[in-house]
């Protein structure tokens, strides 16, 4: 029996959510989602844009490929191919929710859509997709974990943002101006969320 | 082991079957904007297109060519037009190309206005007597050692009608990786032989086009341009005229001065200013020489900003601007015509309007 299926839906709910995103940060604990990140951390705005974009994906997705794992791949013996199983879904659904926003709102569109395709191929969502499957969870649960994971890299690429607006003014040496100082700040960030680690166990 | 094998792959077939499927379907009904009229210049042309593509390439299939030398990607700012109706939100990707006065006049770039319903746009009149060309090149000859003559026989439509001055967008094919693109050069053949083009390039280093026409581009090929555009042509005033180009930029000159000896203008004085750098930069020489002689109109001033003291070269020595001002210290009743870089262009027009010239007499042709 895991700790988790003593406690109440909810409890379980909000404890793998906050673990997701504190304590298992996918990108400052697990450096995953990286080359986007760098790419668009540029300026809070688009940071804010791509993260909820990448939210919106994760929990759409872990709950996604939850069921295809469950229900088609367990059944008939193919575990093993999982992660392409993953990215194929993955990649369909970008493309689907891009439609979709492009036909109801040109605002969203506008703001969301054009980051849908850069997501298509982050790492972190099939990280999320890959590492659900390590515990024991329920749909619900996956779900949970998967908003969390998203929020945490949402939580990351906007605090990077703000640093790098605020650092792009500084005098910095030419060799560190870009991807250089984003690399040390995620490290510095990564030895603070560090701290977080071990204070939820799930 | 092999029915292992059948189902893996069997599953993956279908997984990629359904998805794609399901796309497919997706984008018949959800991205199915239907039929869309687009209304140019207040009833002037009513197209009926299908809605989902763009702006440019829905005017192109209905033969409207805006000038375009990015290809679509919203990188040139070339494809400006004025929707004054649906054409929705101005999207991220235009937005650092749209200044606030073109905000206020709706101004977009036609390449990343969705047709999604029906619009109301407006476009300059010249821009429907353009038309896209198929050619056959005839010759590529060089003129110095980085610019080459290009003469095309036109083979659908066959004739062209422009004004001496204008320029076309030449696309070049796909090489090495290297994707089409569209450049606007300025034809420096005359209007009335209207069954060919000419055009005088200048290699780039690393551009994409000119690359392609002088490393890939063989005689007897075929290629595309289309065209004419531009506003660059002779003025109908009585004013004498200044000519200032360098290198490549001397086409459309060279296209002007010919086309006034053939209309029979002769009441206009004109002087070309030919900058290089050195004697073999210089071309087309002996043809301006014996223009020089058949026109008493016509003075051809040709200078060399960097040629050795110790040459024989007996011809102006400076820069050029420094050679117009010499020339003509009081410009204030000329009109001049100027065509090359940027830098060169904003040098000359500061001269030309500190020796009195009012700025509404220069016109010129950037080409960046």
């Amino acid at each position: 029996m895991t700790p988790l299926a003593d406690m109440s839906l909810l409890a379980s709910f909000a404890l793998i959510f906050v673990s997701a995103a504190f304590t298992d940060n996918i990108l400052l604990a697990r450096f995953l989602g990286m080359c986007s990140c760098l790419g668009v951390s540029k300026k809070v705005d688009t940071s804010l844009g791509l993260g909820a974009a990448v939210i919106f994906v994760t929990a759409c997705t872990s709950a996604l490929n939850y069921l295809v794992y469950q229900y088609l791949l367990l059944p008939l013996g193919l575990d093993y191919l999982r992660l392409i199983t993953f990215i194929v879904v993955i990649a369909a659904f970008t493309q689907l929710v891009e439609m979709i926003i492009e036909r109801v709102s040109e605002k969203l569109y506008n703001s969301l859509g054009i980051f849908l395709p850069l997501i298509t191929v982050n790492c972190a969502i099939l990280g999320i997709s890959l590492f659900m499957l390590n515990k024991p969870y329920s749909f619900l649960q996956a779900f949970a974990f998967g908003l969390g994971g998203g929020f945490g890299w949402f939580l990351a690429i906007t605090l990077i943002g703000a640093i790098r607006e605020r650092i792009n003014e500084a005098a910095l040496p030419r060799g560190l101006e870009g991807p250089g100082i984003t690399l040390i700040i995620i490290g510095i960030m990564a030895l603070g969320f560090i701290g977080f680690s071990g204070m939820i166990k799930i | 082991m092999l029915a292992q094998i059948a189902i893996s792959v069997g599953f993956l077939l279908a997984c990629g079957l359904v998805l794609a499927g399901l796309l497919l379907l997706a984008e018949k009904k959800i991205l199915n904007y239907g039929t869309c009229h687009i209304d140019v210049n207040s009833g002037r042309k009513d197209l009926a297109v299908e809605g989902g593509s763009s702006l440019l390439s829905s005017l192109a299939e209905n033969n409207i060519f805006i000038p375009s030398a990015c290809g679509g990607r919203g990188s040139c700012a070339y494809c400006k037009v004025t929707v004054r109706e649906g054409g929705g939100m101005i999207g991220p990707v235009e937005e650092p190309y749209l200044s606030p006065e073109e905000r206020q006049a709706s101004v977009r770039l036609a390449c990343q206005v969705k047709v999604r319903r029906d619009l109301r746009i407006e476009i300059p009149d010249e821009l429907f007597n353009v038309s896209r060309f198929r050619a056959k090149l005839l010759h590529k000859k060089p003129l110095t050692h980085d610019i080459v003559e290009l003469r095309m026989q036109l083979l659908e439509p066959g004739e062209i009608t422009f004004e001496a001055g204008q320029y076309v967008q030449l696309e070049s094919a796909e090489y090495k990786g290297r994707d089409s693109v569209m450049r606007g050069y300025s034809i420096s053949s005359l209007p009335s032989d209207r069954n060919h083009l000419e055009l005088i390039i200048r290699r780039v280093p690393d551009g994409i086009c000119t690359t392609w026409v002088f490393d890939h581009l063989k005689e007897g090929q075929e290629l595309n341009f289309s065209g004419p555009y531009g506003f660059f042509h002779l003025s109908d005033t009585d004013a004498p005229l200044i000519g200032i180009a360098g290198g490549s930029g001397m086409a459309p000159i060279w296209a002007i001065v010919r086309d006034m000896k053939e209309k029979g203008i002769t009441h206009r004085p004109a002087t070309y200013f030919f900058g290089a750098l050195t004697q073999k930069d210089l071309f087309f020489m002996d043809e301006f020489r014996q223009l020089e002689k058949d026109c008493p109109w016509f003075t051809f001033v040709p200078a060399l900003s960097k040629e050795p003291d110790d040459s024989g070269w007996t011809g102006e020595r400076g820069l050029i601007t420094d050679v117009v001002a010499r020339r003509f210290p009081d410009a204030s009743q000329h009109e001049a015509y100027l065509c090359g870089s940027p830098g060169m262009i904003d040098a000359s027009v500061a001269v030309l309007r500190s020796n009195g010239m009012p700025e509404e007499n220069i016109f010129y042709d950037k080409f960046a």
